[in-house]
Order: structure tokens, then sequence, then C-alpha cells
């Protein structure tokens, strides 16, 4: 048994930030139905990255909606809207992502919901919360990302700005929602009573860098410095970064610099005793390093490097992870299948629970695929 | 009332990815108690960012530990066993991040666990799962970061690679930490039993790149290639990026590479009418934005794109942001006072219950600051 068998949750949201956390939930065991606009459905159907469509619709769309069902609804059409807010009356969970105003226009605000349904969980995500300057602005990864300041804490200095190269504000906002969803589940579970959970973009991607910004609270706001070169961590010291070798690139991430010195028979490290020259001659000591790393192989440098306990890695591609036993061990990969037969491969669930792995066959659905029979089963019943 | 009220969770765990997990728990309103190890605590006391300390332990390990309390134990000690038995018996969760083999060494493995207590929800972090070649190496962010392939992603085409310069992997195996457990509270109220939930770095790194890898398994196998320049997305077509302007940057989503040519009066952009070549022939369409972004400064191409519809943004850093009215109105930060008198200045869960911010009661704790409560209060 799933633990989350049981509960039916409504997803009126779109793109990423809330669909990855329904993509969770429904993993978990939840059915979670995906209510879809006529035509476009959601708009992430449409959303392709390096021009590859599946079926007829976006990877992205694909990987992030399977397990989950399809009903068709025009929230401005009455008739739909009244579908709609019966399936609400039995869930236990809803969610949306639109922007602050337009859910009360919709009339599927938490205090009319609460109404029709008072136990419900009602979990929202927005770009930058409901109140404040920014509240009506465009709630878009690479935008909160770049107001965020993280921009500023990958890649070297002297570059520009460096983003996280995928949506990593949407999957944590998403995350953050699930755990207040089941938080709020668990709760309901106890005492009958529902909750309304909210998560915006900007919080959890500030949330996500509690180290640095608490850093820089009490660094007397001093600006966020990259490393000149081999960057991993502005706020880390030397040799925390990526180091180029003769046939690729290793990592390294903690050790003590004198000692990493003898074992790579690297002199210059040798004339840094003191930890805290770790950090502020970061630069000079990566340089070193670095020029050192140069002359040989990843693979000489790993077995030197491992038997001494030294935490380091051999960067990969997926083409070399995936052929690695470490990788094929896990068993990430899960092959699902559409309503009309179509299949394809993706990523599991990564959480085990009781030494199993949470895997689905279900494939994404196309738009309104399950609207009749939700209708017959949830609606007319 | 805070959903988690009531839940006892007992965090073996250290460093980040186990922590991280912990303080969403106690935000929520469990009640969380580090079990350390006598003297020097968890791990993560001694990690530091910039060298900073306050009260002996390092700001970071402040950051993701507050909102707990400390009980002192050395597990390998059978008086102090018995009595860290004893909690189990009290407890709902667990978590530890030990290396396979560990727990079952000092007595505390799953097994034994339930029999202490059958309704445990005992929760592992691991770098690489439990089994295979790698089930005993290192877990630790940067080299997850590296051998996921995630470090391919960030950056522009001819740089090395490059990571993300926060704990990206531990704070999202956290996420799915407190996912795991959470669930299995729930299905604990309907089954009266506990689960074993199983997180691992690599694992959630790789969940965390699930659409690209989606992606890559569908498209024959292809290598992810970044934008030569000002690249943010090694998937996603012009415009998206960020480029450089007269006295800053500005970043620029994903849209209608006609419509932004209109709206900008760049008449160069006027033919790509395939929406095909956004993708093909990014670099071209980025080095024409490039070399007509830097003509104007942010706010003068924000004032004419904004308006628009145009998704774009200025591009801040902790300065401007943390001064910025929108930072202000979020009350995202709080204060919290140490034994020693100083003060931890740092950020609250992002997560709102009922319109309410939820701040944390307390600071991290000492080691061992709360063992002689929790032994009278448990009656250990």
């Amino acid at each position: 048994m799933k633990p989350l068998e049981d509960i039916l949750i409504i997803d009126l949201s779109q793109f990423l930030s809330a669909p990855s956390a329904t993509l969770r939930l429904a993993d978990l065991g939840a059915r979670v139905i995906k209510v879809e606009r006529p035509e476009t459905g959601d708009i992430c159907r449409q959303l392709y990255v390096s021009n590859v469509i599946l079926n007829g619709e976006s990877s992205v769309f694909r990987a992030i909606n399977r397990n989950k069902e399809s009903f068709q609804a025009d929230l401005k059409n009455e008739i739909d809207k009244q579908r709609v807010l019966k399936l609400v009356e039995k869930a236990d969970v809803l969610i949306h992502n639109f922007r602050p105003g337009v859910i009360e226009r919709l009339g599927f605000d938490y205090d009319t919901i609460k109404k029709i349904n008072p136990s419900i969980v009602y979990g929202d995500i927005s770009g930058y919360g409901s109140e404040g300057p920014w509240k009506s602005k465009p709630g878009q990864d690479l935008l909160v990302q770049s107001l965020s300041g993280l921009t500023w804490l990958n890649g070297i200095d002297g570059s520009g700005p460096t983003p996280v190269g995928l949506a990593v504000v949407d999957i944590l906002s998403g995350a953050h929602l699930v755990q207040g969803i089941l938080a709020a589940l668990l709760k309901k579970a106890k005492t009958g009573e529902g909750s309304k959970v909210s998560v915006s973009m900007l919080e959890s991607i500030l949330d996500f860098q509690f180290e640095s910004i608490t850093t820089f609270y009490h660094d007397g706001g001093a600006p966020t410095v990259r490393p000149k070169s081999n960057s991993a961590h502005a706020y880390l010291g030397a040799p925390y970064g990526v180091y180029k070798t003769q046939n690729g690139y290793l990592a390294l991430a903690m050790g003590a610099i004198p000692f990493l010195g003898e074992l790579l028979g690297c002199n210059e490290l040798t004339n840094y005793p003191e930890p805290a020259s770790w950090f502020t001659e970061r630069d000079a000591i990566k340089k070193a390093l670095a020029d050192h790393l140069a002359t040989d192989t990843t693979e000489k440098w790993l077995s030197i490097l491992e038997p001494a306990d030294i935490w380091c890695a051999n960067i990969m591609d997926w083409d070399t992870l995936f052929a690695q036993d470490g990788f094929k061990v896990l068993d990430m990969i899960q092959k699902v299948t559409m309503g009309d037969g179509f299949e394809y491969e993706t990523t599991r669930c990564p959480i085990k629970i009781d030494g199993e792995y949470l895997t689905s066959t279900l494939g994404s659905p196309i738009l309104g695929e399950h609207t009749n029979s939700i209708v017959k089963e949830l609606i007319e019943s | 009332m805070r959903p988690l009220e009531g839940v006892l969770v007992l965090e073996f765990a250290q460093f980040m990815a186990g922590p991280s997990a912990g303080l969403k728990l106690a935000d929520l309103g469990a009640r969380v108690i580090k079990i350390e190890r006598p003297g020097s605590g968890e791990a993560g006391r001694g990690i530091a960012l910039k060298n900073l300390f306050l009260d002996g332990s390092s700001l970071v390990f402040h950051t993701a530990n507050r909102n707990k309390d400390s009980y002192a134990a050395n597990l390998k000690d059978p008086e102090d066993l018995e009595r860290v038995k004893k909690l189990i018996a009290q407890a709902d969760v667990m978590t530890h991040n030990f290396r396979p083999g560990v727990m079952d060494k000092i007595g505390l493995d799953y097994n034994t666990v339930q029999e202490i207590n059958p309704k445990m929800v005992y929760a592992t972090v691991t770098g690489y799962g439990t089994e295979g070649p790698w089930a005993k190496k290192p877990g630790q962010d940067l080299l997850v970061q590296s051998m996921s392939g995630f470090a391919n992603l960030s950056g522009d085409r001819d740089e090395d690679p490059v990571p993300v310069g926060a704990a990206l992997s531990d704070i999202i195996t956290g996420t799915h930490l407190a996912h795991g457990i959470l669930a299995s509270l729930l299905k604990r109220e309907k089954t009266n039993k506990g689960s074993l939930v199983e997180v691992s770095l690599l694992e959630s790194t790789l969940d965390f790149q699930f659409e690209v890898i989606t992606t890559y398994l569908n498209d024959g196998n292809q290598k992810p290639v970044r934008a030569k320049q000002g690249n943010a997305h090694a998937y996603l077509g012009a415009p998206y990026g960020v480029y450089k302007t007269k006295d800053g940057y500005i970043s620029l989503a994903m849209g209608s590479l006609l419509t932004l040519g209109e709206v900008l009066k760049c008449d160069a952009l006027a033919v790509y009418t395939d929406s095909d070549s956004w993708f093909t022939k990014r670099d071209e369409i980025m080095d024409i934005l490039r070399s007509f972004l830097i003509e104007k400064t942010t706010d003068e191409w924000l004032a004419i794109l904004e308006p628009a519809g145009i998704w774009c943004s200025d591009v801040y850093d902790y300065k401007k942001l943390l001064d910025h009215e929108a930072y202000k109105v979020l009350q995202m930060d709080q204060r919290l006072q140490l034994l020693s008198g100083e003060e931890v200045h740092t950020t609250r869960c992002p997560i709102r219950v009922n319109d309410e911010r939820l701040f944390a009661s307390k600071p991290a704790p000492r080691v061992g600051q709360h063992t002689e409560d929790i032994i009278k209060e448990f009656n250990l």
C-alpha cells in the first residue's frame, strides 16, 4: 500500500512549480485529477525544450504530469465550474498557482472553497507572495532566480551572473508545498480540520540560500565574491571546486591543504598550514592545485585521494553515469505508458519506503482523457 | 496550532541533508531533539562558511538547527544507549545519515528499533543507496552534483563544469526525506504501523533533473549543450538567458522572439519566423540580443518590456534584494538569541499556514543543552 492511497487531489495548476508537487503526491499514492482548460490545456504541453516532441507534446510536460488524470473544464463556464466544484467537495486537497487575484475572480479562493469543503487542505504557489510591490509580477523561474541573489553564487569571479541551468525555484517551491500539504493532511487526519498552505517562489529560493543569506547578515553585508577559478562555492575555501585534469575534471570537496599537498606531491600547498588561510588565500591555493592537477589523469588522482579518504569525485555526464554499476543498481529509470499506448522512459520517485521504490506505469494524460469517466464516477454518482 | 504539533522527532543526522529536513519538521510544529555525541556534538558544528562561528558552533550549524533541542549521548556507552532506546520508544520519527552498517553495529538499525517501537517512522539519508559499488563512498554535496551530470547544465558553453554554489543536493534530498516521513506518518494514522523511509543524495539529485533527463532519454541521448554566453538553461531556446546592459544585467525568460523583437524595435530578430530556430540558432540570436541590449540601462529596458508583458527582470545581489521593499514585506528574516548573548540573524520557514508565517521559537541548541530536562520529562 502506498502511503497516500485514498487521498484525492484536484489540481488546477500549470507549468512546473505546483505540478511538480502533485507529481510527488501522485507517486506517494494520491489520486491526482488535473483540471485543464479546453483546447490548450496546461500551457506546459507546448513548452518545448530542445525542440523535443514526445507523442505530440513537450517532453517536459510528459515528465511532470505522468501518473495523473486529466479533466477538461473551462472554469469561466458555469456548467464546467459546477462540475469542478463537485469534485472539490469530495477532494482532500485543492492546489492552484494562479496569480494573486485571479483565483478570487474564478470563485475558487480559500474562503469560498472552505464553505463547500471545510476540511480541505488548500495549497497555493505564488511568485512573490500576495502583498508588496512584486505581487503581480510574473512568477517565472529565471526571473525569480535573478532577483533572489542566487545567480551570484555560481561560476567564477568576473563571469556574469550565472543562473542554475534548471528550474530550481519551481522545484523547491513545489517541494515546500508538498511538505506543507502533507503536514496539513496529518493535522486533518488527527483533528478533522482543514488548512490553507501557501508557498511563494521567492521565499522558497531564499530559504534555499539560508546559509549564504545568514552569512550575509553576519559578515557586515559584504558582497558575494566568487573564487577567481575552480569555483564551486562563493563562501567556502580551497580546495572546494572543480579542477581540470589531463583527461577530464575532478571535484574536490574538503581536505586539509598541507595534507593534500603531501598526498598529491604539490609542494606549494605546504605553505598554507593555517586553516583560516584556506579561505582567505583560496585563489592562490586553487591556482597551485589546478596547475598541478592538470598534469595527470582524473583516474590517477582518484587512485591517490580516495584511499586517503579525501572527498573527491570524477565529473560525469549522463552517458558516463548511466553506464556505472553504482547507477544501475538504483533502477532509477522507469518506463511509462500513455492511454494511447505510447511508451516513454523517465525517472522514478527518489523516495524508497519499506524497501520498495514508488513506481507507476501511468504516462501523462491526453488533454481531457479522463473527463467522461470522472464525470460518471465522481460527479453523477 | 501548527500542523505537526505533538510529533516527536529524534535527529541522529548530521551535516545538512538530514538536519534540513528536521528543520522543516520543527518549523511545521514538530519537536525535534538532536541526539549528539557529548563534547563536540554533530560534525556540522565544525563546518563553517567564511570562518564564521557563534557560541562555539558554525553559523551554518545555527542556520540549519534552529528550533531544535539537543540531547547528548554516547551511543557506544551501554547506559547512554539504554536511555536513548527509552526515548526511541516514545518518539514518532528518527532520522540518521550514517553510512550503511553503522547503525547495525550500534544496535539501532530499523529492525531493532521496530521491536522497541513498531510505530516508528525510521528515515535515512545515504549518498548513493545501500547497495552497489558506491554504497560506502562518501556522500557529499559537491561530489554528488559532479557525479549526477548536474554540473554540466549551468554556466556558459566553454566554461568548465559549473556546480551550484549552495548545498543543492543536500537541500533537495532533505525535502524528499521530509516528504517520505510525512507521508509515512499519514499512513500510520490508518495502519498504526511505522515505516522505513530511504533517500539518497544521488537519487534525489537525479530526480531534481527529471525534466531534462526525460528529454535526454527520449531524444537519442543527446548531450546537453549550454548556450555560448549568458546561459540559463541548456535545453531552452533564445531569448532565455542573461544579458549585459549599459549599467548591469537583464534576464529574459521564454516567450515569442518575434514579439520581443517588435517590442524592443530590434529588427534583426524579425527573420526568425520559424520558432524551431529559436533553439537551433540560439547562439546567433543571443549574440544579436546581446549587442542590442548593451545600448540602454536595465531600467530603460524594463520600462519598455514589462508593460508589454515580456517576462524579464533585473539581476540583484543580496544587498539590492534585501534593501528592496518587496523583500522587506515578506518578513523573511528572524533574530534568535543565543545563551551566550549573541544573536543569530537568519531566514524563516518559507511555508505559510493559514496565512501565518512560521517563525522559530528558539535558536540552535548547545551540545546537550536539554539532556537533563529530557531525562526527566521522558523518564529515561
